[in-house]
């Protein structure tokens, strides 16, 4: 539908401006699986607060949207197999891959980055098989 | 000051992925789903994140040091190697099974319902887990 590709354009837009007022004003790269990886596996201690100041204004301003114009829908699946090995896969591959969508896709594909874009058509096609393996073969999804 | 511009960064950030539906799986796996009722807004997503982020790109190239102090990231490494490869299609096939990735995770916390802590739980136990997957991983079969 044409209005979902306008506000994809717009909240893009958005995604990108906050990419680079992190970039202009702290010299650092929007990628969201390193800047959580970072917490976790303790990589990331020296610059702790700066991660977590980031993570909570993500968090936080959707929590202030939502309560202002309604949750968005997110048809999430029920089946909790599925949402944990979901989970898993994304949280060691992002960080095998050191990056995500954030990370790799936008954030590496603006500058013309061969690991961005190589990492990028990669899950984008074990992405693609995963679903036409499951939906359309197996016809489970 | 870095603080705020981080909250601030990361808000921008949070509100896209609320805006652009992203948080949304059944969009995100709509994309990946060609041989279905195909979904492009993930595409005009990426496209219009990416043309301001060019653009900061080109900023941050003429100009000494961030704002707050600090240096800008070094260019990017060349060298694809395996892990790249191997880490990404992990990614791949998880994002393809929920329609979830970091991102969007953390910003529908608050409207996603339980399964999006479930899934987050399990996201945060696979970064955990991750050094040891790689040390394995380069012990079996060397990076380079």
């Amino acid at each position: 539908m044409p209005t979902d590709w306008i506000m994809g354009l717009l909240g893009g837009g958005l995604i990108g401006l906050g990419g680079a007022v992190f970039l202009l004003a702290n010299g650092r790269i929007m990628g969201a699986s390193g800047l959580i990886g970072g917490l976790v596996d303790g990589s990331g201690r020296s610059n702790a607060g700066e991660r977590i100041a980031f993570l909570a204004g993500t968090a936080g301003v959707p929590l202030i949207l939502a309560l202002l114009f309604g949750a968005v829908e997110n048809n999430l699946t029920q089946n909790v197999i599925l949402l944990i090995a979901g989970g898993l896969l994304v949280g060691v591959g992002t960080r095998i891959a050191n990056g995500c969508t954030s990370g790799h896709g936008v954030c590496g594909i603006s500058r013309l980055s061969l690991r961005g874009i190589v990492a990028t058509c990669f899950y984008i096609l074990a992405g693609g098989l995963t679903i036409a393996l499951l939906r359309h073969g197996l016809g489970v999804m | 000051m870095r603080m705020i511009f981080a909250l601030i960064a990361g808000g921008l950030f949070g509100a896209g992925l609320y805006l652009s539906g992203m948080t949304d799986t059944a969009k995100v796996q709509g994309w990946l789903d060609v041989f279905g009722n195909w979904d492009p807004t993930l595409a005009f997503v990426m496209g219009g994140a990416i043309v301001p982020m060019a653009m900061a790109w080109q900023v941050a190239a003429r100009r000494q040091a961030p704002v707050a102090g600090g240096s800008f990231p070094a260019p990017p490494e060349a060298r694809l190697g395996r892990n790249l490869v191997v880490g990404s299609v992990l990614f791949g096939m998880g994002w393809g099974l929920v329609g979830l990735c970091p991102g969007p995770v953390v910003a529908s916390l608050s409207y996603g319902g339980p399964g999006v802590w479930v899934f987050l739980a399990a996201m945060l136990a696979g970064m955990a887990a991750a050094p040891f997957v790689r040390r394995r991983l380069d012990s079996a079969v060397p990076a380079e």
